[in-house]
């Protein structure tokens, strides 16, 4: 009978403390951040310095600021290893965690973009994706929760075209030459060809397509095919390995490193240091933050890799990737701050979050106060234009460090927007979605 | 004759495939030698990773599909230690270490499979192979790391006289292609002249067979896979020059794969023939067939590199399912 009753009162114990917990659960003032990683794989000595940084500064926001407006912040990695599959399973596992859900999701894929972009219509939760995802995204009333924050590759295409356009004297000096495209053969190294064969048509250039196959390390066809059809430029819109692979093919079949523009996935430190001195006088695009350092890594150092409690190693701060990965972290916790203006200061649902990466107004004095000044241009965005302003500039290679050359540039939105708006609509009627009305919405 | 008509079609449509880009009278002499010997390089490279392939399958009947990863795992050991110490130091510590892992391999995987099914012991090797790409990235790291073998990476250009513009070659791969023709040259020898080769070939034939006169199963299967480790050294170094060392080297070298299909399994000069056919294949297609398919089809790229070599070994296995020089397999019912 005691045993009995023993027993009884550890069950009853166990419940109670269990919905206890629950309770305290739901109670706690914290604000979870999935966080989709690869760490391993083809693509990690890319993904692992983005994760390093990203990681960084949201431990900073909670070791030096407290949290966001006081709500901690919680996070958990999910390792993809760039594969779509894998990108899916870790939405679904992490999208219901912490006491409101997920804040948003940085799918660092261009295809895991793509395939959680319809279940982000039913599950209500933001899907940044910080210079890459689908170029008609930027389209807020038919692209709801999407948000491709500083740019698509479509901004990417025209900046190098008017680029490479400059140099030769005016777009119009571009009549009869030819660029050749290298890209990745997937949904991210095709995003860009709309928009170059739009120019194309309009000031009389040949594009070149030389798509080279997943993870990319095989490319002595695709230089033999450079080297015989002699193009005046490549772009280069690889990942990954197959950056540094395609310089050194660059290398070995005699094309000119300066005449390769890379996209700003493809012009940071693991892109080139394999190449040697090979990779040097290669350019490509930087947008958002180019590499080195500024007050914000002080803190990093100060508040967490001092203590022991960085991510990654301490030698990478400042690199491009990592720098990358701290600005894309910024901007999300810009957008819960902004959504606190509106909801107030506790743990918010992705539907609240959205009208913050909605009213996103980072600007200069802001810049300056999150101490990234130099690293980034201001972003402000709306309901209709999930992108905001994206400016970028071209940094070259000089063998040891990248140089950011002066001018910036920003895509001709008067090319884009016709663009954007024809693609989205055609999306918009194969996914039958009612279109928003951002005026009602405001009102 | 008649029996072997397939196999003579496939080969006649190969030699049409070889001369087709001369139908395109853009396509310089200069550029289609250039292809061609791309390709008969990166051949050699397939033929490297693909002899352990078949040194493993001849000696033990064992597919290993970790051969790939073994790759990885000994070219991510060279070029860490190559970090601490001398690059010579560092192969001969990474010899050691494949060494140490053939004997693991043998101890814990192999010894309790023996006289199991073929299936087994493949579906074993498939739990290497993931259990090397990860171990070896946990311990070594993730980045691209390099290897520095000295050999200059500018490419020169030979028979300007003959072709216009001359013919392209890069000296990296032309080391590469020496430095596999010995490594097969010595295999080879040592199959056919060195007591363990025979005994090496014995096992192959028959395990119980080769037990029963006295040849002690375990000893050779650890020799077999230690030599498998120094061919996949020597492929790691090589490739991992070529392209740094980093985890799609494993995926690389599974393109062997079509490579001893289309040689044969338990072929020596299967890998090498089968490597030269599949390597100049698979750049010519790119190259040549590529444009031809984007135009035909109104395709937006697409590369066919990857994917022809299997389809390749495909045609090879529909016609000769043993391979141009591998055994015929008889079964009595």
């Amino acid at each position: 009978m005691n045993r009995r009753a023993n027993f009884l009162m550890l069950a009853v114990s166990a419940m109670a403390a269990a919905i206890g917990s629950t309770a305290a659960m739901a109670q706690a003032k914290e604000q979870f951040f999935p966080v989709l990683s690869y760490r391993t794989g083809p693509y990690a000595p890319n993904g692992a310095p983005f994760a390093n940084g990203f990681v960084d500064y949201l431990k900073l926001v909670n070791a030096r600021d407290g949290g966001i407006n006081g709500v901690k912040i919680t996070y958990e990695e999910c390792e993809t290893g760039y594969a779509t599959d894998r990108g899916v399973e870790c939405y679904e596992r992490l999208k219901g965690k912490g006491p409101t859900g997920a804040t948003l999701f940085h799918p660092l894929s261009t295809g895991i973009t793509f395939a959680v972009t319809d279940k982000s219509f039913n599950d209500k939760i933001p899907i940044v994706t910080a210079g890459y995802g689908r170029a008609d995204s930027r389209d807020g009333t038919v692209f709801g929760w999407n948000f491709p924050l500083g740019g698509t590759y479509w901004d990417a295409a025209d900046m190098l075209v008017q680029h490479v356009g400059k140099k030769e004297g005016g777009l119009d000096k571009l009549k009869g030459k030819k660029i050749a495209l290298v890209y990745h053969d997937s949904p991210y190294g095709k995003e860009p060809i709309a928009l170059l064969q739009e120019r194309a048509k309009m000031h009389g250039f040949e594009v070149l397509l030389l798509p080279v196959t997943h993870p990319g390390v095989e490319q002595k066809a695709t230089w033999l095919q450079i080297r015989q059809q002699r193009p005046d430029y490549v772009f280069l819109w690889g990942w990954g390995v197959m950056n540094s692979t395609s310089i050194k093919e660059a290398v070995a079949t005699g094309y000119p490193r300066e005449k390769m523009y890379g996209v700003w996935w493809s012009g940071a430190e693991p892109d080139v240091t394999p190449a040697g001195d090979g990779a040097k006088g290669y350019n490509a695009l930087v947008f958002l933050a180019p590499a080195g350092q500024g007050a914000v890594h002080k803190d990093v150092i100060k508040y967490l890799h001092d203590k022991g409690q960085g991510t990654g190693k301490k030698e990478e701060i400042g690199e491009v990737l990592y720098n990358r990965g701290m600005v894309s972290a910024m901007m999300s916790v810009e957008a819960v701050k902004r959504a606190h203006i509106k909801y107030g200061k506790k743990p918010l649902r992705g539907e609240e979050v959205r009208w913050g990466l909605e009213n996103l107004a980072i600007d200069k004095a802001a810049i300056k106060r999150l101490g990234f000044d130099g690293f980034m241009l201001p972003v402000s965005t709306s309901c209709a234009d999930h992108a905001g302003s994206a400016p970028a500039s071209v940094h070259i290679w000089d063998g040891k460090r990248w140089n950011v050359q002066p001018g910036i540039y920003e895509a001709d939105q008067q090319i884009l927007k016709p663009m954007i708006r024809a693609s989205a609509e055609k999306y918009a009627a194969e996914k039958k979605i009612n279109k928003r009305d951002c005026a009602i919405e405001a009102g | 004759m008649r029996k072997n008509w397939p196999v003579i079609t496939l080969g006649l449509v190969l030699l049409a495939g070889l001369v087709a880009p001369f139908a395109d009278r853009s396509t310089s002499p200069g550029f289609y030698v250039e292809v061609l010997l791309g390709g008969l390089m990166a051949g050699v490279l397939y033929s490297l990773v693909a002899l352990g392939f078949a040194l493993i399958f001849k000696a033990s009947g064992v597919f290993n599909f970790a051969q790939g990863a073994m790759v990885l795992f000994a070219a991510l050991a060279v070029a860490r230690l190559a970090e601490q110490v001398p690059l010579w130091v560092a192969m001969l510590i990474a010899m050691v270490i494949m060494v140490a892992l053939a004997w693991v391999i043998e101890r814990l995987v192999l010894r309790p499979l023996v006289n199991q099914e073929g299936v087994a012991l493949l579906m074993a090797t498939l739990g290497v192979s993931y259990f090397l790409d990860g171990f070896g990235q946990t311990i070594w790291g993730s980045d691209i790391y390099k290897i520095e073998l000295g050999i200059p990476k500018e490419p020169v250009m030979i028979l300007e006289s003959l072709f216009q513009g001359g013919i392209l070659v890069n000296k990296e791969d032309f080391v590469a292609a020496i430095v596999a023709t010995a490594l097969v040259a010595a295999l080879a020898l040592f199959f056919q002249k060195t007591t363990t080769g025979r005994a090496l070939r014995a096992v192959a034939d028959d395990h119980q067979a080769a037990q029963s006169i006295g040849i002690p199963l375990n000893r050779i299967w650890v020799i077999v896979w230690s030599v498998a480790g120094f061919v996949a050294l020597v492929a790691g170094v090589i490739w991992g020059s070529k392209l740094g060392v980093q985890f799609s080297l494993s995926q690389v070298a599974l393109k062997a794969l079509p490579v001893v299909i289309l040689g044969g399994f338990t072929s020596v000069t299967g890998a090498v023939v089968g490597g030269l056919i599949i390597g100049v294949g698979e750049k010519m297609a790119e190259v040549f067939l590529g444009p031809v398919m984007v135009k035909a089809f109104d395709l937006a790229g697409g590369g066919i590199e990857n994917w022809f070599a299997y389809v390749l070994a495909l045609l090879f296995l529909l016609v000769r399912p043993e391979g141009l020089f591998g055994e015929k397999l008889i079964d009595r019912v």
